[in-house]
């Protein structure tokens, strides 16, 4: 009940969203104007207790939500069978790129701030 | 035999056959990455789409039909957006607290992703609306999607594009993280899935999720962050253009 009471308010919330981004001509897509609502509304433990549950559920399979549109490169076969190869090694530099830059980024950050280095108090071991 | 053909026919054309199939194929993929110690090359989304194209290719069932059962499963992108929220606000305190770092990380590697998307496309001679559908690659696939619909992509390969990043970010980044020397103490851990969170989104996010739970938080922290920042910036500087 608590997670069906938790989809209610995702669904609520992205249709808000919705609303929102098309009435106000917003540059974000509704459901992120929906996750910037829910961000919000999450200091009612009315929404954040139901809301907690769907949304683990949700985000542990979230890979499975991909695979209907990752099945959709087969009604792009000819343009795949013509730049396929090219177009496979432009995302694989970068996001190999991306991921670099990003990790390197952080990692350097913390370097830099001596507080990071301290071991977490609240942390055994 | 009451023809096994005409049964076929009548099945496939269902939605019960979109969405039984793609459920079916998914959960033997993810029972089979458990199996293998989930290893990156396991990947249960990348097994279950080149599963499932080769079986409707190979049946000639059209796409649309797999979809009119596929959809239902598809529309739980939506919420699953709005449910980013969740791991946002779990981690309030930190993010309040590391905002500006984790903000120059999220900047730099965003841009990295798609600016290099697209000036490698543009050397290698990639007609325009696919450079522009690769653009938005690291989002969220229902959010590059719309990103690529306004600059003027495709937004269906847009979101293949999105799927083919977040894998080869499943499949690659545990390797080039230990290339690159990243440790696997807690701070490095949250290095490794905000990263994976930026260029990878939900499938890099998913496998940060699975391998350590500070990475799977920064990860899901990271895609929010990507989602807010790619839907607001792209769109913006490509009016420029």
């Amino acid at each position: 009940m608590q997670a069906l009471r938790g989809l209610t308010w995702l669904l609520l919330l992205q249709s808000a969203g919705e609303l929102l981004s098309r009435g106000l001509h917003l540059p974000f897509p509704g459901p992120v104007v929906g996750m910037m609502l829910l961000l919000l509304a999450l200091r009612w433990p009315l929404v954040s207790e139901p809301v907690s549950s769907c949304a683990n559920f949700l985000l542990s399979h979230l890979s499975l939500l991909f695979v209907p549109v990752g099945v959709g490169v087969m009604t792009h076969i000819s343009l795949v069978s013509q730049y396929g190869l090219r177009m496979l090694a432009v995302v694989v530099l970068s996001t190999l790129a991306g991921l670099s830059v990003t990790v390197l980024c952080l990692h350097r950050l913390r370097d830099r701030d001596g507080t990071a280095h301290k071991p977490d108090i609240t942390e055994p071991g | 035999m009451p023809g096994f053909v005409e049964l076929w026919v009548y099945l496939s054309a269902t939605p019960l056959f979109g969405l039984s199939a793609t459920l079916a194929v998914y959960t033997v993929a993810q029972s089979v990455y458990a199996r293998a110690d989930q290893a990156p090359w396991a990947n249960p989304v990348l097994w279950t789409v080149l599963v499932l194209a080769s079986v409707l290719l190979a049946a000639g069932v059209p796409y649309q039909t797999y979809f009119s059962g596929a959809q239902f499963i598809h529309f739980l992108l939506g919420p699953a957006v709005v449910a980013l929220a969740w791991p946002l606000w779990l981690r309030r305190g930190e993010l309040r607290q590391r905002w500006g770092r984790l903000l120059v990380a999220a900047l730099a590697g965003g841009t990295t992703a798609s600016a290099s998307a697209l000036a490698l496309a543009w050397a290698l001679g990639l007609p325009a609306e696919v450079m522009l559908s690769m653009v938005p690659k690291s989002v969220t696939a229902p959010v590059a999607m719309g990103i690529a619909e306004k600059i003027g992509g495709i937004p269906e390969l847009a979101a293949v594009f999105a799927v083919i990043t977040g894998m080869v970010g499943a499949l690659a980044g545990k390797y080039l993280f230990a290339a690159l020397r990243i440790p696997t103490d807690r701070s490095g851990w949250a290095a490794r899935g905000f990263a994976m969170g930026t260029a990878a989104h939900g499938i890099g996010a998913a496998r940060a999720m699975q391998v350590d739970t500070d990475a799977g938080a920064y990860a899901g922290l990271a895609l929010g962050l990507q989602v807010v920042l790619a839907s607001l910036l792209i769109p913006l500087v490509f009016k420029f253009f």
